[in-house]
């Protein structure tokens, strides 16, 4: 399968060429690369830009933005987003870590999607050329997305607000089962006064649980008081089914694993 | 179809050649180039036979386009020996009986070695992490994470 491939030294330029049909982004490749050598012939070009912007870190006054082409293993070693590092090391193995970018994990299809699934908790906002977006319409939107991704950004969690957990049956690598990132604030009280709770797994994208987001404002974190949120949890999901667990497994274990999060046993 | 030019070090010597635009590197290497030893297990990222060293990093060369490494500095399990003395690496995988088909071996011996390179006394989890993305058929695991912890044990008692 001959895929031609075509670099810019600038995002804008890449977008121009993107727009021929049949072409795609290259990130990483990991994804890309792989439904080519599949047989995927949906795909006769690729396009990339090695824009240097879209390689760059820049953490300053609590946020964070990073380029796109920034990889997982530059994430999982960055000495001022060890919040981020958790769910950053939950993608794939050391070599898929090290070419897998964030740009790339936004597309991602569940069972992938790990970061991402952190990112929608915590809110962060997607760049293009065109400005920025917040990542929950740029996920609703993203099949019909062709302008490429030029950075994600964020406010870069409180160590005790951010919980991220992915459950697989292969360790220490394997395809999620199901991942969920949830972002917590509690009152002086003890509690909870916002939450934001992302899944993994649970659609063909990551979406928010606010059903049960909404059920946890003013309850404690102990078994009685995350109930009602652990009923309600799948309330509005359409898990995936795949080799790794049926759409069935999933919907039974999230309660269970969701419960382990919030009470800070995972 | 248009031929384009690449070029890089492979185990530090210059390699020049025009491919085929969209040829992945394990494909260049073994096909073009004539190294061999990267194996192409999957060319799915998921057995890790074709991992190879660049720039210091451990990559899937099945997923990586030969293009994007222009100027890269490139290791291979072929590189490693130097004037038919085998590398620690290779020498603990054939004492520890790590090694049965060895189709999966140059890729866990790249994976080892970034290892090694940047943490020279792992602990058994660390070894275990880093050949995480890479599938044995034969050995059960347990003779490749001996070998590991034993050539770096030996790397370290040359340095002492
Ligand atoms: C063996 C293996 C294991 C894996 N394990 C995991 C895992 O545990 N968790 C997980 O989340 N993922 C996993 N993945 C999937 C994948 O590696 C990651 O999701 C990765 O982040 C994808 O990024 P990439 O840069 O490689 O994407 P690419 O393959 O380069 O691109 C994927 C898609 O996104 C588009 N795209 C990429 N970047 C941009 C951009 N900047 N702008 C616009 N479009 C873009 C591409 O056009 C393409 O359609 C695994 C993959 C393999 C092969
Ligand atoms: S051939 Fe590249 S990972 Fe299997
Ligand atoms: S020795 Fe045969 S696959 Fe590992």
């Amino acid at each position: 399968m001959a895929l031609a491939l075509q670099t810019f030294a600038t995002a804008k330029d890449a977008n121009g060429a993107l727009k021929a049909a049949g072409t795609r982004y290259l990130g990483g490749g990991t994804l890309v690369v792989r439904a080519a050598n599949e047989g995927d012939v949906s795909v006769s070009g690729l396009v990339r830009s090695t824009d240097p912007a879209l390689s760059a870190i820049d953490v300053g006054g609590g946020k964070v933005r990073i380029g796109a082409s920034v990889t997982m293993a530059e994430i999982a070693r960055h000495p001022e987003l060890g919040a981020l590092a958790k769910a950053a090391r939950a993608v794939g193995g050391p070599a898929i870590r090290n070419m897998a970018t964030v740009g790339g994990n936004l597309f991602a299809p569940a069972p992938y999607g790990d970061f991402a699934v952190a990112l929608l908790a915590l809110d962060a906002a997607v760049g293009t050329d065109d400005g920025e977006r917040p990542i929950e319409t740029f996920l609703a939107g993203r099949g019909d997305s062709r302008a490429i991704v030029t950075s994600v950004s964020l406010t870069l969690p409180r160590a005790d607000s951010f919980r991220f957990l992915k459950v697989s049956r292969v360790k220490p690598k394997g395809v999620s089962v199901l991942s969920i990132a949830v972002v917590l604030e509690q009152a002086g009280d003890g509690t909870v006064s916002s939450a934001r709770i992302a899944l993994g797994c649970m659609a063909d994208r990551p979406v928010r649980a606010k059903a049960a987001e909404k059920a946890l404002i003013g309850r404690t974190l102990d078994p009685d008081g995350i109930a009602p949120a652990l009923a309600a949890a799948g309330e509005g999901t359409a898990p995936i089914t795949d080799p790794i667990a049926s759409a069935w497994y999933r919907a039974e274990v999230l309660p269970v694993h969701l419960g382990r999060l919030l009470l800070g046993l995972a | 179809m248009a031929k384009v030019p690449v070029q890089f070090t492979l185990n530090g010597s210059e390699k020049a050649e025009f491919i085929d635009s969209g040829t992945t590197l394990l494909n260049a290497l073994r096909d073009k180039i004539g190294d061999t030893s990267p194996k192409g297990g999957c060319h799915q990222g998921t057995c890790g036979a074709c991992s190879v060293i660049i720039d210091g990093e451990l990559r899937l060369s099945c997923l990586t386009l030969a293009e994007t490494c222009n100027g890269a500095a490139i290791t291979t399990t072929s590189g490693l020996a130097e004037g038919g003395v085998l590398h620690p690496l290779q020498r603990a995988f054939l004492d520890a009986f790590a090694t049965q088909c060895g189709f999966c071996t140059p890729g866990m011996i790249m994976a080892a070695k970034v290892l090694l390179d940047h943490t020279p006394n792992p602990s058994r989890d660390e070894v275990v992490e880093a050949l995480s993305g890479n599938i044995c058929r034969c050995t059960g695991y347990e003779p490749i994470i001996q070998a590991v912890l034993t050539a770096a044990r030996a790397n370290s008692q040359n340095a002492a």
